[in-house]
């Protein structure tokens, strides 16, 4: 059986309309790589952390490669916006500016990670920060975006949800649903279509007959901003801004982000080891494609040396990580049956209890 | 008869891959099943061997695989449909439940829907509240319907087969907690080793309680009663096998014997595999009854990840003989 890798350069057509690109300040550029640098530490933390059976459980979906995706779309953001993600999500909790030991100590189910270890890597969420999580049910966030971009459209505020979602998740009902009803609705959301190449083993060319996926969306009277080759953060902030200005004032918006996972699926994927195809594949674009040394080099030829302040947010990313690692094991389990069965209802005096009521939870 | 320990999985692929060989119309689709073999590895090997024409990758789309294989099935073919875990078969509920199961009903016996949903059920491994579900008590509960879930790999490998070769729709699942776990097939097996659907067996006897399970909680349930021995208890161990039909003479039997019972499940406790034995029991063998009869099923809340408190949340060994030692 003949087995067919992504073709890159069909992936990688930059949409025309990504060209004119808002210009990003010079702190706006050392902030991203802060932020950059931040997540790749973190997640191959995570990784190794794994590897040494620190981190435990069976799903860790890691971000990096799609760091300037997630970057240069959150910077066109105000921070009254909104943020809804899948299950890769350490990338995006970081660039919302979750507490890194918040973040880290969910990872290994600790009560003080940011979901008191019930929701583990594939549940993150800050409300503070306007990120309504991460989720594990392929498509099951997008009607949930639907639903939190209404509440702006209701109540007239111009407020965006900004949502990410996988190539694979497009092709599930759930997807096209929830863009119709934006779409109809005239809700003020970014549909980020985030193509990676592959849903877990299975290329876009597989899984779907439209492989230009903002076309999907488009189908449904959505306004498409293009593909975009998103390890360039400079053409994806050019992009997300205008998309999510459209978005403010009229009502959905799609891009398609072109990147690739450079930790396969998750950690149960062994694709990379197996396959030769996959692992040259891997190389090409971490050589050619890679999101942070992009950006650097935009930096520098803009900037001339920045060498110090870079070196420092690689630095403190280090430090950052290894405190988020200290403080995540230094804390405590939730062990009792009330850490097990609290918060699985809102306490309620509207609800009828007597000690022989079953199926009420305790509080 | 000589006899050799294989893994579940094993068991699983080899009836899968013989009813394969027997008959042309039978095909497998499903998510990451061909390319990547399977995310259980239950089709290792199956693309190879019989090409894609009859092993279908299918896209993240839950609700056309169970939507699919019900025309596919009407036409004709024979569908083994896997949901990658059954947390995701919730997705296609309507085409299982409303479709699968009811359209030989409402077009009054014109149609048969020869089809098989499988697909890995279970807790456990901090996969989470969303990943973390035996619901296999919602499939059961609508007639048109077969529900099967194997506890070892003799009984997988002829339960398998019968559901592939019955004219009825069967969700048939396989808890991720047995796939690796060995246990004993004769090497002279028959290909033809078919399990009646809908009929128990007894894995264990005993004359002093009644175990009553299915799939992982039989491993609890023999777990438990090796230990009660210990004390002089004998547990006899009724694995039901199928969720629907549901052997409740089995059940009746052993009861007769015990005149006690403790129902084990992996899933939630309400509106459950254990209400509903103990309330055939209690309709039809209340002269029989000498103890008030006890469920063992998982803590009712969603499963966090957090190691410690997702094993206080699901049932073990030990909560069945607790159970059992309050009604002795
Ligand atoms: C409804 C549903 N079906 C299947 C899965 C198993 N699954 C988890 S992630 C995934 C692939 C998703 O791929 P994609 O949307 O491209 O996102 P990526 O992982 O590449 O970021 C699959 C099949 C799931 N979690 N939910
Ligand atoms: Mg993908």
């Amino acid at each position: 059986m003949v087995y067919l890798p992504t073709d890159m350069k069909k992936q990688i057509a930059i949409a025309a309309e990504g060209k004119a690109m808002a210009s990003p300040t010079k702190e706006m550029l050392l902030d991203w790589y802060r932020q950059m640098v931040l997540i790749r530490e973190f997640e191959e933390t995570c990784h190794r952390l794994y590897e040494e059976k620190r981190i435990t459980g069976v799903y860790l979906h890691l971000y990096s490669g799609h760091e300037a995706s997630g970057v240069g779309s959150m910077a066109a953001l105000r921070a009254t916006d909104h943020v809804i993600t899948a299950y890769r999500d350490h990338g995006i909790a970081l660039i919302l500016g979750m507490d890194p030991k918040a973040v880290m100590a969910e990872m290994m189910g600790k009560k003080t990670g940011s979901s008191g270890g019930k929701g583990g890597s594939m549940h993150l969420a800050s409300k503070d920060h306007n990120f309504w999580g991460g989720y594990a049910i392929v498509g099951g966030h997008l009607p949930l975006a639907a639903g939190i971009a209404m509440e702006a459209r209701y109540r007239g505020k111009d407020d965006v949800t900004l949502t990410y979602v996988g190539d694979g998740a497009t092709n599930n009902g759930y997807f096209h649903e929830s863009l119709n009803m934006s779409a109809i609705w005239d809700l003020p959301v970014v549909w980020i279509i985030e193509n990676n190449g592959y849903g877990m083993g299975t290329e876009v060319e597989r899984a779907s007959g439209q492989i230009e996926l903002h076309r999907k969306a488009e189908a449904y009277g959505i306004k498409s901003f293009g593909r975009v080759d998103a390890q360039n953060a400079l053409e994806v902030y050019a992009v997300a801004t205008k998309a999510v200005e459209y978005a403010r004032k009229n009502g959905p918006a799609v891009i398609e982000h072109v990147t690739y996972r450079y930790r396969g699926h998750g950690v149960s994927d062994k694709q990379y080891d197996a396959r030769d195809d996959m692992s040259a594949e891997l190389k090409k674009w971490m050589e050619t494609r890679e999101p942070i040394k992009i950006l650097r080099d935009c930096i520098e030829s803009k900037y001339g040396d920045v060498n110090e302040i870079l070196a420092r947010h690689e630095a403190d990313a280090e430090r950052i990580v290894a405190e988020s690692v200290a403080f995540a094991e230094a804390s405590e389990m939730p062990s009792s049956y009330e850490d097990l069965l609290q918060n699985t209802y809102v306490a309620s005096d509207l609800v009828y209890k007597t000690d022989q009521s079953v199926g009420a939870g305790i509080d | 008869m000589a006899a050799r320990n294989v893994a579940m999985r094993e068991a699983i692929r080899r009836a899968l891959r013989e009813e394969m060989q027997r008959d042309e119309d039978v095909f497998v689709m499903g998510e990451e099943v061909a390319y990547w073999q399977g995310t259980h590895r239950v089709t290792r090997g199956f693309l190879e061997e019989f090409g894609e024409r009859r092993v279908r990758d299918t896209p993240i789309s839950e609700m056309a695989i169970g939507g699919l294989a019900v025309g596919a099935a009407m036409a004709g073919l024979r569908p083994v449909a896997e949901f990658m875990t059954i947390n995701f078969a919730f997705l296609a509920l309507d085409a299982i439940a409303n479709h699968a199961a009811k359209v030989r009903y409402f077009f009054d016996g014109m149609f048969k829907v020869p089809l098989v949903y499988r697909a890995a059920s279970g807790w456990g491994n901090q996969a989470t509240a969303s990943h973390s579900h035996a619901p296999e008590p919602i499939f059961a509960h609508f007639p048109g319907l077969f529900v099967g879930c194997p506890s070892n790999s003799l009984d997988a490998y002829g339960m398998l087969k019968a559901s592939i070769r019955d004219d009825n729709p069967v969700l048939f699942t396989e808890s991720i907690a047995l796939y690796p776990k060995p246990s004993p097939m004769p090497d002279d097996l028959d290909e033809d080793y078919l399990i009646p659907i809908g009929k128990g067996d007894i894995k264990r006897e005993g004359a002093d309680v009644t175990l009553v399970a299915y799939a992982r909680g039989v491993d609890w349930a023999l777990q438990a009663a090796r230990q009660l021995a210990r004390d002089g208890v004998e547990a006899e161990v009724v694995d039901l096998r199928w969720l629907r039909p549901l052997d409740m003479e089995l059940v009746y039997k052993s009861f007769k014997k015990t005149n006690r019972c403790v129902i084990v499940e992996e899933s939630l406790p309400m509106y459950s595999f254990g209400g509903e034995i103990a309330a055939n029991l209690q309709e039809r063998m209340f002269d029989y009854m000498d103890a008030p009869i006890k469920r063992v099923a998982a803590e009712d809340v969603p499963l966090p990840y957090s190691k410690d408190i997702e094993l206080l949340a699901l049932p073990d060994a030990q909560k069945v003989v607790d159970a059992v030692k309050e009604i002795l």
